[in-house]
């Protein structure tokens, strides 16, 4: 029996996330972004870190305007339905806000690259394009068998990886469905792993169905329950997208003084996601519960 | 009179652009309801491919808004990492992916990252997400764009998804293993690449919109396809199905 690595997910951040990580999350793309967990690192006031993912759908663009973020290592950042990030927008043209941009395929390359254990990966992308040499971490090199060109992508190992999953048990095994994004490399990645989980269920769950699992325990640094934590993104098995808090957001981050109301609104003033659901209300979570399941069959796993 | 949109006009234009049986990178936006209208439409066998880690060969059984929404995940031919979907696209098996953009220069390259450059930022704008790797790894690719000559320029600011470079040889050249952009679909008309010159030909007009009309918004001098035809307008029948994928006409209603 492993040890549990249950904790609240403020004593997770507190401790895993000091000022000045590198933190990847969002690695789902649009779905399971860890929203409670990016709302407790606005909420715990950190400063200086580096953000990594994908697409980022509204989560960086928040942790930017709330001040904590320093650099951002990214293929896209914005809101996926609405359009521009405004927080972002604002922080890159004013400077304070330093970015290395990334295509979806070279930034899932560089977390391939860490949990590999190699300082970097091939790609046939990006060649020609702005992307290339525009910073260290992407650069033409020739395949030294071929000779053929070819773009080199650094391995970027974050400090702490955050993902959201449907269920974990105690000791940090999880499993995760729907589509997975960059979540597993990014894990494998990352030095600390902190999990949100719908639900903490008994070790044999998890066991029963092994191909499931995104990380095993060993590799997770603290699990904590957060039932809706990554609404308004969607979570297959759980809720739907709420796609009004996407549309909202637009004009909640549109001026500085919208997103300094929307934090204190959606991040400051609720202490916990128990407070945070309440703000949403019952109704509204109702509105995004599923209404056609579909299970899949079971798995003989027996010898 | 049949009552459209330009955004109706080009989801049609778009669904046109997709053979039977090929397997297309789908975008978001307007791509997304061009692969639905071309799958309930010419091209049924057609197979989605999305990069957040899903491929399916079925309609989404709901409207969905983007391509996170669960009902695209539903009965999915497969869910996997996106590291999968990038290594279909990378090993050349993508035939078509559409994107959209923010700049184009007349050999179809596109910024989505700055106006004005890295070194003196106007705007920077959401960045590449897949769309680099789609405009670099697939057969082809289809640009869609609001047709404005701020956005239609001599040369972009920057390159977040390359075209054809600056000309005949530019994808070799630099490395790229395939393809390049085999048409922009404007809110205005649509551009084809003349072969020898990597450059834009206009090859259809959209009913109402004149030659002179399209020079004006664009910031090349037009080359004109010798047999230029008219985008013909979307059905009743096609205006029906846009309609059943965004019925509350999000992506649709406006004119982009």
């Amino acid at each position: 029996m492993s040890t549990s690595k249950l904790i609240p997910l403020s004593d997770a951040i507190g401790r895993f996330v000091p000022d000045g990580s590198s933190v990847a999350a969002g690695l789902g793309l649009e779905g399971s972004i860890p929203f409670a967990a990016g709302h407790e690192i606005m909420r715990q006031r950190k400063r200086g870190l580096a953000l990594i993912g994908p697409i980022s759908d509204m989560l960086f663009d928040q942790m930017i305007g709330a001040g904590c973020v320093q650099r951002v290592q990214a293929a896209w950042v914005g809101n996926v339905i609405t359009g521009s990030g405004y927080n972002f927008r604002r922080a890159v043209e004013s400077g304070a806000l330093r970015v290395e941009d990334h295509s979806n395929l070279t930034i899932a390359m560089a977390l391939k690259a860490a949990a590999m254990g190699v300082s970097f990966m091939p790609v046939r992308t990006a060649l020609g394009s702005d992307l290339i040499g525009a910073h260290p971490g992407l650069t033409p090199i020739a395949c030294p068998f071929t000779g053929g060109p070819l773009a080199a992508v650094a391995a970027i190992a974050p400090d702490v990886t955050l993902i959201h999953v449907q269920r974990a048990d105690a000791s940090g095994s999880a499993h995760a469905w729907g589509n997975l994004g960059v979540m597993r490399d990014a894990c494998l990645a990352a030095r600390h792993v902190v999990i949100t989980a719908e639900e903490i269920v008994p070790a044999a769950v998890i066991t029963s169905d092994p191909n499931r699992v995104i990380i095993p325990a060993f590799r997770v640094s603290a699990v904590c329950h957060v039932p809706w934590g990554a609404h308004p993104s969607p979570v297959p098995g759980f809720y739907n997208r709420d796609h009004q808090a996407f549309i909202d957001y637009r004009v909640g981050s549109k001026t500085p003084e919208a997103f300094a109301r929307w934090q204190e609104r959606w991040v400051d003033t609720p202490k916990s996601r128990e407070d945070y659901l309440k703000l949403l209300g019952v109704e509204r979570m109702s509105e995004l519960a599923l209404r056609n399941h579909l299970f899949s069959a079971p798995a003989d796993y027996g010898y | 009179m049949i009552e459209y949109t330009p955004s109706h006009l080009m989801v049609a234009a778009a669904a046109r652009e997709i053979a039977d049986g090929e397997i297309v990178f789908v975008g978001m936006r307007l791509p997304l309801l061009g692969f639905f209208l071309a799958k309930s439409t010419h091209a049924p066998h057609a197979v989605g491919v999305y990069e957040l880690g899903v491929v399916r060969d079925e309609m989404a059984p709901a409207p969905i808004l983007t391509m996170g929404d669960l009902p695209n995940l539903h009965r999915a031919l497969w869910l996997a990492d996106t590291a999968d979907m990038m290594g279909l696209l990378q090993g050349g098996s993508v035939d078509v992916s559409f994107i959209g953009g923010a700049q184009v220069d007349r050999f179809g390259n596109l910024n989505t990252s700055y106006i004005g450059g890295v070194e003196k930022v106007q705007t920077r704008l959401p960045g590449s997400g897949g769309a680099c790797d789609l405009a670099s790894l697939a057969r082809r690719h289809i640009i869609i764009m609001a047709h404005e000559r701020r956005r239609f320029l001599p040369r972009v600011d920057y390159i977040t998804s390359p075209g054809y470079g600056d000309g005949p040889g530019w994808r070799e050249r630099v490395g790229l293993p395939r393809g390049g952009p085999s048409a922009i679909i404007t809110t205005l008309g649509v551009f084809r690449f003349d072969p020898g010159t990597c450059e834009t030909v206009l090859s259809s007009l959209h009913p109402g919109v004149t030659v002179e009309e399209v020079q004006a918004h664009t910031g090349w001098p037009l080359t004109v396809a010798p047999d230029l035809v008219r985008t013909p307008p979307p059905t009743a029948r096609e205006l029906a199905m846009i309609a059943r994928f965004d019925p509350d006409g999000y992506w649709t209603r406006t004119n982009e």
